[in-house]
Formats: structure tokens, C-alpha cells, sequence
């Protein structure tokens, strides 16, 4: 069964980003999560931009990925930056204070937009 | 309360269902008229309550879970997600915030969400014998815009 969620990653000099798409649950985060490691682990950026701009839904999966994410970069001295999040995924990364751990930005027209 | 409509759903306890179980009970709820924000808020609840039939109650091995929606006549949605699974032997512990009995990627908190995205959140449970979540939302809509 193919996972109805996916990433595409993109490094540019010292920044690996990393596209997030679909619904992002506890059947779908990881494969992502591994293409994520994989890529940080390979090109040791010293920023990691998570993009959930094409994100439709979260649940606290998401918070997993994220703090997961931290844990991983936490030793190799690298950012970890959140953005185009849409209402729904601000408001649950919020509830679990990664607020305090990344920088989260809400995107302009989220998903809300587009259903 | 009167019961306006009601729903019952049996399902597997596959990964893949998660995503079919949120889906169905938010277009059930959709009857009510919810705002954008409640039907996200359903949804997640219900992933969560469902993602955990999966990998806490049954451990990853094939269970069945039970689901029932109630529309009732004041627009308020009751769900109620049961498992024969594990059980859960202390219930407040579980519902603690950052509370997780699963290391790797679980952030344990599953119940903080279910309850900070609903208006009551009720969890009963017995070792051995299942756990029963029931999740009630009132739902506003688009008035509350
Ligand atoms: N349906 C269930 N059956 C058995 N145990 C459960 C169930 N739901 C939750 N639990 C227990 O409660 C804990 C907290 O659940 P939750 O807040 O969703 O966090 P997480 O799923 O990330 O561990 C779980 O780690 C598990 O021990
Ligand atoms: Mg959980």
C-alpha cells in the first residue's frame, strides 16, 4: 500500500530541505523520516528546513518527526527551521512546544485554502 | 440527548486505516456543519485514538477496532473508539502529557492532543480486556467565524 504521504529533498550549499506532502500519521511518517536521516546524515547541513507546506493533516506523528529530528541534529551543531505550517499543524506542533526547540512559521495560504 | 445519526465502524487494526478511519467520522460529522478548524480537530483525535488501538492495544498484531459516531440533536458529536487490545493498567499515568510506554518516535502525547481538540475526552480501560475512548466535540461551525 502506497503511503499517502511523501518527501522530497532538496540540499542547496549548507541547507537541506526537506518537502513534506499529504498526511502525515503514524502509517506514513516513516518512510519519511528515514529519507530525512538518510540526507542529514549524508550531507551534515547546517540548517535543516522542514516545508509542510503541502501538508493537509497532522497528528502528533508530526510532533514525533519533529522531535525526532532535533534529537538527531541536537550533536551536529545544525538549525532545524518549520515553515508553511498550516493552522491546524501550528496549533498541534504549539500544544507540544516545538515552539521552543525550532523556529515554526505559519505559511501564507495554507491548505485550508486549497480543500 | 436525542441521537440524530448514528455510525458504526469495524475496522482492522492496520496502519493504513487510520487515514480511512478519520476520513469516514469527519464526513460523517460533516451533517453538523463544522467549521474547517472542527473537522481538522475530529480528524486528529480520532488518528490518534485509532493509531493507538494499533500500535499500543494490539501491539502491532491484527485486532479489531470498534467505532460508533452519535449526532446528537443539541450538534454535538460523540465518538467512541474501543479496542480488545492490552488494556491500560493506570490510566492517569497514561494520560499524562509526554507519557509513552514506546520509545523511537512516539511523543506520548496522543492524549494531550485528543482532549486539548475535543470538549470532553473519557478514557476506561482493564488490563487485559480492551480500552474504550470516548471523544465529545460540540460543534459550532461556521457561526463561530
Ligand atoms: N488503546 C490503548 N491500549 C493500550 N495502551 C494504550 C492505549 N492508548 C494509549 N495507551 C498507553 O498510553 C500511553 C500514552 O498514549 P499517547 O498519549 O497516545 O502517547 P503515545 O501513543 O505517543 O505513546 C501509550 O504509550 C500507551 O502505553
Ligand atoms: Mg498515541
Amino acid at each position: 500500500m502506497k503511503a499517502n504521504a511523501e518527501v522530497t529533498i532538496k540540499t542547496e550549499k549548507k541547507t537541506v530541505t526537506a518537502v513534506l506532502s499529504g498526511e502525515i500519521d503514524h502509517h506514513s511518517a516513516p518512510p519519511i523520516r528515514q529519507a530525512i536521516d538518510e540526507a542529514v546524515i549524508v550531507f551534515e547541513p547546517e540548517e535543516l528546513v522542514l516545508d509542510f507546506g503541502l501538508v493537509s493533516f497532522m497528528d502528533s506523528s508530526g510532533i514525533g518527526l519533529v522531535m525526532g529530528r532535533y534529537r538527531l541534529l541536537e550533536d551536529m551543531k545544525c538549525k532545524l527551521s518549520v515553515i508553511n505550517l498550516s493552522s491546524h499543524a501550528f496549533k498541534v506542533m504549539k500544544l507540544a512546544g516545538l515552539d521552543k526547540i525550532a523556529n515554526l512559521t505559519k505559511g501564507g495560504d495554507s491548505y485550508e485554502g486549497k480543500k | 440527548m436525542k441521537v440524530k445519526n448514528e455510525m458504526k465502524l469495524q475496522l482492522k487494526s492496520r496502519s493504513v486505516n487510520e487515514g480511512y478511519a478519520r476520513m469516514a467520522v469527519s464526513a460523517f460529522a460533516c451533517e453538523l456543519d463544522p467549521n474547517v478548524e472542527e473537522l481538522n480537530d475530529i480528524k486528529t483525535a480520532v488518528s490518534e485514538a485509532v493509531t493507538n488501538c494499533i500500535v499500543h492495544a494490539y501491539n502491532n498484531e491484527l485486532g479489531t477496532i470498534y467505532i460508533t459516531v452519535k449526532l446528537l440533536e443539541n450538534s454535538t458529536v460523540e465518538i467512541k473508539i474501543r479496542d480488545r487490545g492490552c488494556g491500560i493498567e493506570d490510566v492517569k499515568q497514561a494520560m499524562t502529557p509526554l507519557f509513552t510506554t514506546l520509545g523511537g518516535d512516539r511523543s506520548g502525547l496522543g492524549f494531550s492532543v485528543m482532549e486539548s481538540f475535543s470538549d470532553s475526552l473519557k478514557v476506561t480501560s482493564k488490563k487485559g480486556k480492551g480500552t474504550t475512548v470516548t471523544i465529545v466535540k460540540r460543534i459550532k461551525g461556521k457561526a463561530s467565524f
